[in-house]
């Protein structure tokens, strides 16, 4: 079986996030950077896969530099190998433009089911594996928790709201992963060690033959919008406090 | 030239989904603003008959797309059926929920109409006669202002966030043929396994009481299930929570669960760690109770109560049930 799974590397979930003076982008100096943790339960997702019917799993990712910590994460998991797309002029590309040069590299190598996340922590776009799935002219199943393979089909959990769907998809497809599909496990040492050898392809936009636009673009970014100071309802008797706090709930802020 | 405000109407089992007015309201705010018409896509299965209601909420024309084939949902099909009905009359703005099904259905279409979509966004006006829409980042942690240099501009906004207001139009029904080849339709839903706690899901919820370590064990949310069933609200958990094994993975809130904005968020023994923060910062009202008066949740609430809220909660859920008797 031929596994694809994608990945980004993000500022960890406990970063604080601090916007440029200029608002063109945030500032990145003390942030910690990890794998996007949808991504996470993706690869693992890929690699249990693999461990049950044999294959290859292989990971991509579009990012700078940087990036290649998070393909040699996935690697020292168990994934195989990597194709990092690293091209300055992705800085600020949105999924469209991730999507065209992901499907650039895939088209290039024998895929039956494709993972992502079904977000990136970062931006929140939730776009890429979507389109993704379009460019390869593929079906999607996006946001999953519970994923069974059997006889060139997926079976699929997916969560809406009120409800959950099971849904049928036969190969190949595009899957996004949501927290709850595993636990993804800790790269061991020896793994550490042997994905230092496994092999990542390095490629530009220009070996891909994409050029990056942005149909869509942040054209400023700006802090969130400050809360005022909240009132301490304070006192010693606890009734009395309940009290008072249901009372400013019904007349002052009339929520209940 | 790409002209009009088109929206995707949502329904389920042949009733609108709120979102769907939500977005027709603000659809005809910018549609006023640009001088041009609201039209909706719907589509479903024996749905005709609804569609006019959309004319309520300020649609002047409603696409509708009634076939067995899109009931239910599927990506495949619904992205085809859209598609279709927007190539054909070239909107200068699509919206759609930020729902699942939305999310879902808006960044296939990106692919498809090779266009540039901001989602799940919580702000969106008319700036130089294009759309210009505000979203979280990071969880909240920062906004972004998008622009778009293609046609459809496409948003996702945010359930719960913007008012479905009335604004009676003439809500005219035309039906397309969604042109669906069977060939195309690969995923087949086997079955919907329904929640039948009758409680909204959180991202849709008006009212939303959270638990969190502070909570000391699963035994630890009766007492947020009481105030729960007082106040019609669903209750929901912080990361270490769910972590803990306490609360189901679906109860999460926070920048790696669910992103809620009710009216009113009761965090009850939430420190309130900043990928908890950043998931219901756009809670219109915050209330937090917690023993530790240093705990972060507090600079974000509007009203706080340092005390154990093993005293405050069954206190607190006596006068609402007064209150609202």
């Amino acid at each position: 079986m031929n596994i694809v799974a994608c990945v980004k590397q993000v500022p960890d979930t406990e970063a604080q996030i601090k916007v440029k003076p200029d608002g063109s982008g945030i500032e990145e100096g003390g942030i910690k950077w990890v794998m996007n943790p949808y991504d996470e339960f993706g690869v693992e997702e890929a690699l249990r896969l693999k461990e049950k019917n044999g294959g290859e799993v292989t990971i991509v990712t579009v990012g700078p530099a940087r990036a290649m910590e998070t393909i040699r994460t996935a690697l020292a998991m168990g994934a195989d190998k990597g194709i990092h797309i690293c091209d300055p002029t992705f800085d600020g590309a949105d999924a469209y433009a991730t999507a065209s040069a992901l499907a650039a590299a895939i088209k290039g190598i024998p895929h039956d089911i494709i993972f992502c996340g079904q977000r990136a922590i970062d931006d929140d776009s939730g776009q890429v594996g979507a389109v993704l799935a379009e460019f390869l002219g593929i079906p999607q199943v996006t946001v999953i928790t519970k994923l069974e393979f059997a006889g060139g089909a997926i079976k699929a959990i997916r969560p809406i709201e009120g409800a959950q769907l099971l849904i049928e998809c036969p190969l190949p497809c595009l899957v996004t992963a949501q927290k709850g599909l595993n636990e993804p496990r800790y790269a061991s040492l020896p793994g550490i060690m042997k994905a230092k050898k496994k092999p990542v392809d390095v490629k530009d936009a220009a070996a891909l033959g994409v050029t990056v636009t942005a149909n869509a673009k942040v054209a400023k970014f700006i802090p969130p919008p400050a809360r005022a100071a909240g009132k301490i309802i304070c006192g010693d008797d606890p009734a009395m406090k309940a009290a008072e706090l249901a009372r400013l709930l019904r007349e002052e802020a009339k929520v209940i | 030239m790409a002209k009009g405000v088109w929206i995707v109407a949502e329904q389920r089992d042949g009733a609108f989904r709120k979102i769907s007015f939500e977005l027709a309201g603000t659809a005809r705010k910018l549609a006023d603003v640009l001088g041009e018409e609201v039209c909706a896509v719907l589509c479903g299965s024996g749905i005709e008959g609804i569609a006019g209601q959309l004319g309520k909420y300020g649609v002047d024309k409603v696409f509708v797309a009634d076939s067995p084939a899109l009931e239910p949902y599927t990506t495949d099909a619904h992205a085809v059926a859209v598609a279709k009905a927007v190539k054909e009359n070239d909107p200068a703005i699509l919206l759609l929920g930020a729902s699942t099904q939305g999310k879902d259905l808006s960044a296939r279409l990106v692919g498809k109409l090779a266009t540039g979509l901001a989602t799940d966004c919580t702000d969106v006006k008319i700036a130089d006669g294009k759309l210009l829409a505000i979203r979280p980042m990071y969880a909240g942690k920062c906004f972004g202002e998008v622009v778009f240099s293609t046609f459809p501009q496409m948003a996702s906004l945010r359930p719960n966030v913007f008012p479905a207001v009335e604004n009676a139009k003439a809500g005219v029904v035309v039906k397309f043929d969604p042109a669906l080849d069977a060939g195309q339709l690969k995923t087949k839903v086997l079955e919907v396994q329904k929640d039948t706690s009758g409680k909204a899901d959180l991202t849709e919820a008006n009212v939303i009481v959270s638990g969190g370590r502070g909570m000391k064990g699963p035994e630890g949310y009766a007492i947020l299930e009481e105030l729960a069933a007082v106040l019609g609200a669903t209750v929901g958990a912080s990361r270490a929570a769910v972590d803990a094994g306490w609360r189901p993975q679906s109860d999460q809130v926070g920048q790696t669960g669910k992103i809620v904005s009710p009216n009113l968020y009761i965090a009850c023994g939430v420190s309130g760690a900043i990928q908890h923060l950043a998931g219901m910062s756009s809670s219109k009202i915050i209330v937090a109770i917690n023993k530790d008066a240093e705990a972060p949740i507090f600079t974000k609430a509007d009203y706080g109560i340092v005390d154990d809220l093993f005293k405050i909660v069954p206190e607190f859920t006596k006068e609402c049930k007064k209150l609202l008797a």
